[in-house]
């Protein structure tokens, strides 16, 4: 075996990542507890450290950092075309999505959007709705994981397999897909695919009623959710919450009604909103019901892609998704910031291009998750730990998405 | 075909064996391993515990605390900040001890070998490893034939060699 | 609720600023201020009921390299009721620059000013909590910054 490198020292740990609390200035009642950034929950690497008075919290810093893969840089040296990959691990639950957010912004500034074809645009939102309802499943089910309900946690992955099996026919790939470019599409939808979406969405319907009746009506899970981790929505509009966060606390915003970006102005479909009808308008509880009812909005968008892709926007032999794909991206130079309703939020991109290059000045992402996780100290004041990793897995974080 | 113990209980409840082999089978048959997801293999790592690739079927529970763990599977990119922790894991957990490097971030520091500042080109670097298993993620199927590799390791271990003078010509080149 | 359109925007800024240009080729519509007007420009578009600007959703840093010798923030403003977005850019120069900070205005920008302060060495004065965020807290360097060259090897392990 090769050798290893590492040097110890006994205050490593300590010199990397401090806490913010010292603990011999702690009164006699008070202590620090560390949720260290391997634990067993499903969230990923992030450390807690709670300085608690007993069982309850008087204070939660988050710290993060443990998986910073150092995705700006990356964009700062590579060609538009070769950085998909890397957007593609940022989010790893919802890749497509954020592959639609990034080749939009580059489209917008070569200023090509309106020349990509309607079914390259049908597909993409086909695909992306498909990864939205992979990643609310993944949300719910690792949340029931942690309160304790093992069940529906092996529901999702089961029902979560078939949308993997489905993405990787399509692409190649079952997580990471590379498939969404800048211009199109890495490939056509296989023969066959609209057929066996049509299939999986008569399959998936009951099931999701059917976790719905055993997770969130169910009445444990309730009394753990409910009035925990109310989020009023004007401290959630001034802390930059969106998505299910925001919706959860009873306001009506979806960047794909809002902006109106790609095909969704086409497609008919509901924003549901926390109404607070087992507890306080914006606790955990509302934020998990309002991503099951965001699972039949995309299934019911599905089924008008579906219809579109088999009707209007037949495949036909002269189609290639990749004609209007550039060779060499070099955009004028310009800044633009680009905004797409990934499942956890909205993902930003800040593009400045010096318009001489095919590489990016500079490339900023704005992660949902990232803002969503800096709000978890405010929502904790006060509350049990169990409440913690209740309140923790409501936000639903995906830690490549906070450290990029 | 029966299996171990079917054939070996077939005269009269006798079995004759050597301790090794059954040392060696009976660590197989029950790695723990420790759930220790970094990134996006830990999804595959966790799609391999659950219902259509099943992990317990090789005995594989996962277990939160490295000290009743066998085996830590790496999945996920390894930074620098989470070197310190990486390491400080290895040493909590008790021999015998296996580490899998399970996707390419781990085994060589995948696609941010060229500029990633923060990222440790491979946990080879930190802990030594048994098995590597290549894929940007490796499939649950791959993962599940990194166990099976595993496996044949341990199969060929042997406690009552004497291994002190290998250990001499190994640590000095 | 219809929204200020752009003169009348530039013109709002420009009373409380002083100075407020208009930078070319962005979307959307992005204005270059003074540091010292931050606070009172972020103020006043965050109260005045013809723009409630109510939400701040991204803060980035710019580099612009050793030769050009100049720094940027830029404020992603939002406002939910009148759907409109604006980009505040501030220019620093490239040694000790400093910012106030605007969290005591919207509580996004703690961490995302703690993110620039980690990447590029931006100070923001005023700030509830201002350290490292991503990288350890004993690292050598900004990262994000052009002419950064990263050390040898960290607790031993090379970095390359």
């Amino acid at each position: 075996m090769k050798e290893t490198q590492y040097i110890f020292s006994p205050d490593n740990l300590v010199a990397s990542e401090p806490n913010k609390f010292d603990a011999s200035k702690l009164k006699s009642e008070e202590m620090i507890i560390n949720l260290g950034p391997q634990h067993p929950s499903t969230h990923g690497v992030l450390r807690l450290e709670v300085l608690s008075d007993g069982e309850i919290i008087k204070d939660v810093v988050p710290h993060i950092g443990y998986l910073h893969r150092c995705f700006e840089k990356h964009a700062e040296s590579l060609p538009f075309n070769q950085i998909i990959p890397f957007v593609d691990r940022m989010d790893y639950l919802a890749a497509m999505n954020s592959e639609h957010a990034y080749a939009m912004g580059v489209e917008r500034m070569l200023g090509i959007t309106n020349q990509i074809p309607k079914r390259v645009e049908y597909i993409r939102v086909l695909v992306a709705e498909l990864n939205r309802i992979a990643s609310h499943l993944i949300a719910v089910g690792t949340f029931g994981l942690d309160l304790g309900a093992f069940t529906p946690f092996f529901w999702i992955m089961r029902d979560r397999e078939h949308i993997l099996r489905l993405l990787e026919w399509a692409s190649g790939a079952r997580m990471l897909y590379n498939y969404i470019w800048v211009g199109g599409l890495f490939y056509d939808v296989p023969v066959g695919f609209e057929k066996r979406c049509r299939e999986f969405i008569t399959y998936f319907k009951p099931k999701v009623i059917e976790l719905e009746q055993l997770l969130v009506d169910n009445k444990i899970f309730i009394d753990r959710t409910a009035n925990i981790g109310v989020l009023p929505l004007n401290l959630a509009i001034n802390s930059g919450a969106t998505g299910p966060m925001l919706r959860g606390s009873g306001l009506r915003f979806d960047l794909r009604k809002v902006d109106g970006y790609s095909v969704y102005p086409e497609l008919d479909f509901d924003i549901p909103i926390g109404e607070g009808k087992m507890g306080a308008t914006g606790d955990c509880w509302d934020r998990t019901w309002v991503r099951v009812r965001e699972i039949h909005e995309s299934l019911h968008i599905m089924q008008q892609c579906i219809d579109k892709l088999e009707g209007e926007h037949k495949r036909t032999r002269e189609f290639d998704p990749q004609a209007l794909v550039p060779k060499k991206i070099r955009p004028q130079a310009q800044e633009i910031y680009v905004r797409a309703e990934n499942p956890k939020g909205e993902l930003g991109f800040y593009f400045r291009t010096d318009g001489k290059s095919d590489i990016p000045f500079r490339c900023k992402v704005r992660a949902c998750s990232f803002v969503n996780l800096s709000i978890l100290p405010e929502l904790c004041k006060g509350v049990l730990i169990a409440d913690l990793i209740a309140i923790l897995g409501s936000i639903d974080i995906v830690l490549g998405e906070v450290d990029r | 075909m029966k299996g171990l113990l079917d054939q070996q209980f077939e005269n009269g409840g006798v079995i004759i064996t050597k301790v090794d082999d059954l040392l060696n089978w009976s660590r197989l048959s029950s790695l723990f391993p420790m759930t220790f997801g970094l990134a996006c293999c830990a999804i595959e790592f966790m799609s391999t515990g659950s219902t259509v690739y099943d992990m317990d079927r090789f005995g594989m529970v996962p277990r939160a605390t490295p000290r009743q763990s066998d085996v830590m599977i790496v999945s996920g990119t390894v930074t620098f900040k989470m070197a310190d922790r990486i390491k400080q894991l290895y040493e909590q957990m008790a021999e015998p001890r296996y580490v899998i490097s399970m996707g390419s971030c781990s085994n060589c520091g995948g696609p941010y070998w060229q500029h990633g500042y923060h990222v440790v080109k491979g946990v080879d670097r930190i802990v030594p490893v048994d098995v590597y298993v290549p894929g940007c993620p490796p499939r649950p199927e791959a993962l599940i034939g990194g166990i099976l590799k595993l496996h044949e390791k341990i199969r060929n271990e042997s406690r009552m060699k004497p291994t002190a003078l290998e250990n001499l010509i190994d640590r000095n080149g | 609720m219809i929204a200020m359109d752009n003169a009348r925007l530039i013109e709002l800024v420009r009373s409380v600023a002083g100075t407020a240009e208009e930078v070319k080729n962005t979307t959307p519509l992005s204005l270059s201020i003074d540091a010292s007007a931050l606070i009172l420009v972020c103020e006043q578009l965050h109260k005045n009921p013809e723009t409630y600007f109510d939400m701040l959703t991204c803060v980035t840093g710019v580099d612009n390299g050793p030769e050009a010798n100049t720094m940027e923030v830029i404020y992603q403003l939002y406002s939910i009721p009148f759907n409109h977005s604006l980009m505040l850019k501030v220019i620093l120069p490239r040694e000790n620059p400093e910012i106030e900070s605007v969290t005591s205005i919207w509580k996004s920008a703690d961490w995302l000013e703690r993110e620039v302060f980690d990447m590029f060495g931006i100070v923001f004065k005023n700030h509830p909590d201002l350290r490292r965020i991503l990288m350890p807290a004993d690292w050598n360097g900004y990262p994000l910054r052009k002419d950064y060259k990263h050390e040898e090897t960290y607790r031993g392990i090379k970095i390359d």
